[in-house]
């Protein structure tokens, strides 16, 4: 995984409520078997008409949003299935950070497997944030991981909490399986344990 | 110090590792696959050479992309969904898990497939790449959706990382009056709640109306707890679970059934545990609900009509305007007067035996409306042997519902069973997201005695006032 330090770039604003993993990435594009290739997709339904032609004023359509590395979205960004498609398509279009108000909770942690940091930031953040998206391609917001910090291109800025052991994950761009073979003593002995305590399991 | 949930108390005996920040590894009983959400994950193995740390505790059954035609045996016409199925096939057998192919009567939907052959048991740990894995929670298990990476995880060490969610308490009170169900139920705490009112809690459903709903009522219950955005949904176990339970082919038996009783006993919450949220509904307030809108917070009673976006607050005015204008419906129409295309019965909300018995009371004798394509697609193939046993089929066919093979179907339509854009449908499902049944499709969630009320009608229907 890539590791995950400042980032310097366009966010696009998407104010809508409950954005669902359903939008993110249609069904009908889970029957990959591999992880990467799904950018294109991103948002699918809403960025395509039937015939694949680009519907104009799409966010992401739009000249200055093409390149976008944030998002700037409406609260419970991520709900619905547990599709891990969704970060993937996400950051296979480029997209490194998104922030909002709340989060799906499958989603929010599926998102530090794939390089992608969620954002969690009161109201009054957002719609800051939210304003300072709209302003396009001219507009720079700078996340820092670091410093857990996100800044307008004005200058304003807002701290974030993030857990310790993703961001830790995330900084160091550190691969979990890897880390959790590491305890693996610790896994044979609850084992062990477990195996007496609950034999029929 | 206060006592503990039964959140806590499995949360407890699952805790294979803390590390100083309080991030877990939380070890995991049984770990449920199905083809979309696993092909990456065991590909990661393969390519980092790494075996199923615990193949006996893994079980895996193909599902979203099954076709559910009688004709299903001459294989998936859609190139990838074969090869989806295909690779969960070769997978299976490669690592060495527990497998039911396609060809096996006892396929289905992996959430009613599990409880089905005795794999989910109270206590214990249950994850799967889907988000309705909080179904088993209905077992007192704490069951849980992961993303690919955590399947991954799980096939090669049996854990998760894990950070304890709180604990949220939902009670329903007394009892529900004719009509309304487990369903009905679960739709009126989102609606309640709203879809993000559960996020960062483990929910526990407990109460009288809880109490007294069968273990398929309950599995309905817990199914949903994730469209409430709840990590996972409880219901403490008790007679009627371990009854549910014993004699199944996975449960314990004798001396190690003796052993799992005593300690299934204690799985409840104490009297005085701390919940951190708590959220009570009069289980004889609650009436029959359908959603209007595309997002399963969109819950109205049947009675009511549908809302104007100027009655919401916030983002919520937005969301709404777009939700009636994909669903093609006009503030203040009756919910009664929409008419519906087709009807689907079925998914791991709703596809057990005891809804398919609740449809089957409803449309004895009685007629599919003119134009209305309906159809019942039973959770496992064992759900359907036994509703052909019971002679619900009969009833079925003979009303014009089409009677299909067990899968997901037009829950996600992954497979041929979708929405033409426009469509209309009444269905048991779980979401009524934008495209979830089919590009353009509008879905409206409700019970399964509602569903088959409005097969009948042709519109959507109080099931109370259908004779
Ligand atoms: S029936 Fe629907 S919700 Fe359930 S596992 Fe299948 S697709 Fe998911």
């Amino acid at each position: 995984m890539d590791k995950f330090e400042t980032l310097t770039g366009i966010a696009a604003p998407m104010p809508l409520v409950n954005i669902d993993t359903d939008m993110i990435i249609p069904k009908g594009f889970l029957k990959t078997i591999k992880r990467t290739g799904l950018g294109v997709n991103l948002f699918d339904e809403m960025r395509y008409d039937r015939q694949g032609n680009e519907i104009a004023d799409f966010v992401l359509n739009q000249p200055q949003y093409r390149s976008a590395q944030i998002l700037v979205a409406g609260d419970n960004f991520g709900c619905g299935s547990s599709r891990e498609h969704a970060p993937w398509a996400l950051a296979d279009f480029g997209i490194k950070s998104v922030i909002s108000t709340s989060f799906a909770d499958i989603f929010y942690s599926n998102c530090f497997k794939n390089g992608i940091l969620p954002i969690v930031l009161p109201q009054e953040a957002v719609d800051v944030l939210m304003k300072d998206a709209e302003k396009g391609s001219n507009a720079r917001m700078i996340v820092d991981l670091e410093a857990q910090t996100v800044t307008t291109s004005e200058g304003e800025s807002f701290s974030f909490e993030v857990d310790s052991f993703k961001k830790h994950c995330l900084l160091n761009g550190l691969d979990d399986i890897a880390l959790t073979m590491e305890k693996k003593p610790s896994i044979d002995a609850f084992e062990e344990k477990a195996a007496q305590a609950r034999p029929w399991v | 110090m206060s006592g503990k949930t039964l959140y806590d108390k499995i949360w407890d005996a699952h805790v294979a590792h803390e590390a100083e920040d309080g991030t877990c590894l939380l070890y995991i009983d049984r770990h449920l696959v199905h083809e979309v959400t696993s092909p990456q994950a065991f590909e990661g193995l393969r390519l980092a050479g790494r075996p199923v740390h615990a193949p006996d505790k893994t079980i895996a059954v193909p599902d979203h992309n099954v076709p559910t035609t009688l004709d299903r045996a001459k294989g998936i016409e859609n190139e990838e969904s074969r090869i989806q199925v295909d690779a969960l096939d070769t997978n299976a057998k490669e690592f060495g898990v527990h497998y039911y192919p396609v060809s096996d009567v006892r396929q289905g939907i992996v959430h009613i497939v599990g409880p089905e052959q005795g794999w989910t048991l109270p206590g214990m740990t249950v994850v799967c790449g889907d988000s309705h894995t909080a179904t088993h929670g209905a077992f007192g298990a704490l069951a849980h959706g992961i993303g690919t990476s955590e399947v991954e995880h799980v096939l090669a060490t049996q854990t998760l990382i894990q950070q304890k969610s709180k604990n949220m308490k939902v009670e329903i009170t007394g009892k529900l009056k004719p009509g309304v169900t487990a369903k009905d139920i679960t739709l009126a705490v989102i609606g309640e709640t709203g879809t993000a009112g559960g996020t960062g809690y483990v929910i526990e459903y407990c109460g009288e109306a809880i109490r007294d709903l069968s273990m398929e009522g309950r599995m309905t219950v817990c199914n949903m707890a994730i469209e409430g955005g709840a990590r996972a949904g409880l219901i403490a176990p008790d007679d009627k679970t371990f009854d549910y339970v014993k004699g199944r082919p996975h449960a314990p038996k004798g001396a190690q059934w003796e052993a799992a009783m005593t300690w299934w006993k204690t799985l409840k919450s104490d009297d005085d545990a701390h919940w951190d949220k708590v959220v009570t509904l009069k289980g004889e307030e609650i009436e029959p609900v359908v959603t209007w809108g595309t997002s399963p917070e969109d819950v109205l009673p049947i009675s009511a009509v549908v809302p104007a976006p100027d009655s919401f607050d916030g983002g919520k005015v937005g969301a709404a305007q777009r939700a009636l204008e994909y669903m093609g419906l006009t503030a203040g129409t009756p919910l009664s007067d929409i008419r519906i295309d087709t009807v689907f019965i079925g998914s791991c909300t709703n596809g057990r035996i005891e809804d398919l018995r609740e449809v089957a009371k409803v449309v004895e004798g009685k007629k599919v409306a003119d134009g209305v394509r309906a159809m019942i697609v039973p959770g496992s193939g064992l759900v359907r042997a036994q509703a052909e046993e019971e002679g619900l089929a009969e009833i079925f066919e003979k009303a014009g519902f089409e009677w299909r093979l067990a899968g997901c179907s037009m829950c996600l339509a992954m497979n041929p069973d979708q929405l033409a854009p426009g469509e209309r449908c009444a269905s048991t499902s779980n979401r009524n997201f934008e495209g979830r049944q089919g590009y353009k499709g509008r879905t409206h969630l409700m019970s399964p005695a509602m569903a088959a009320a409005a097969a009948v009608t042709g519109h959507l229907t109080d099931v109370r006032t259908f004779t």
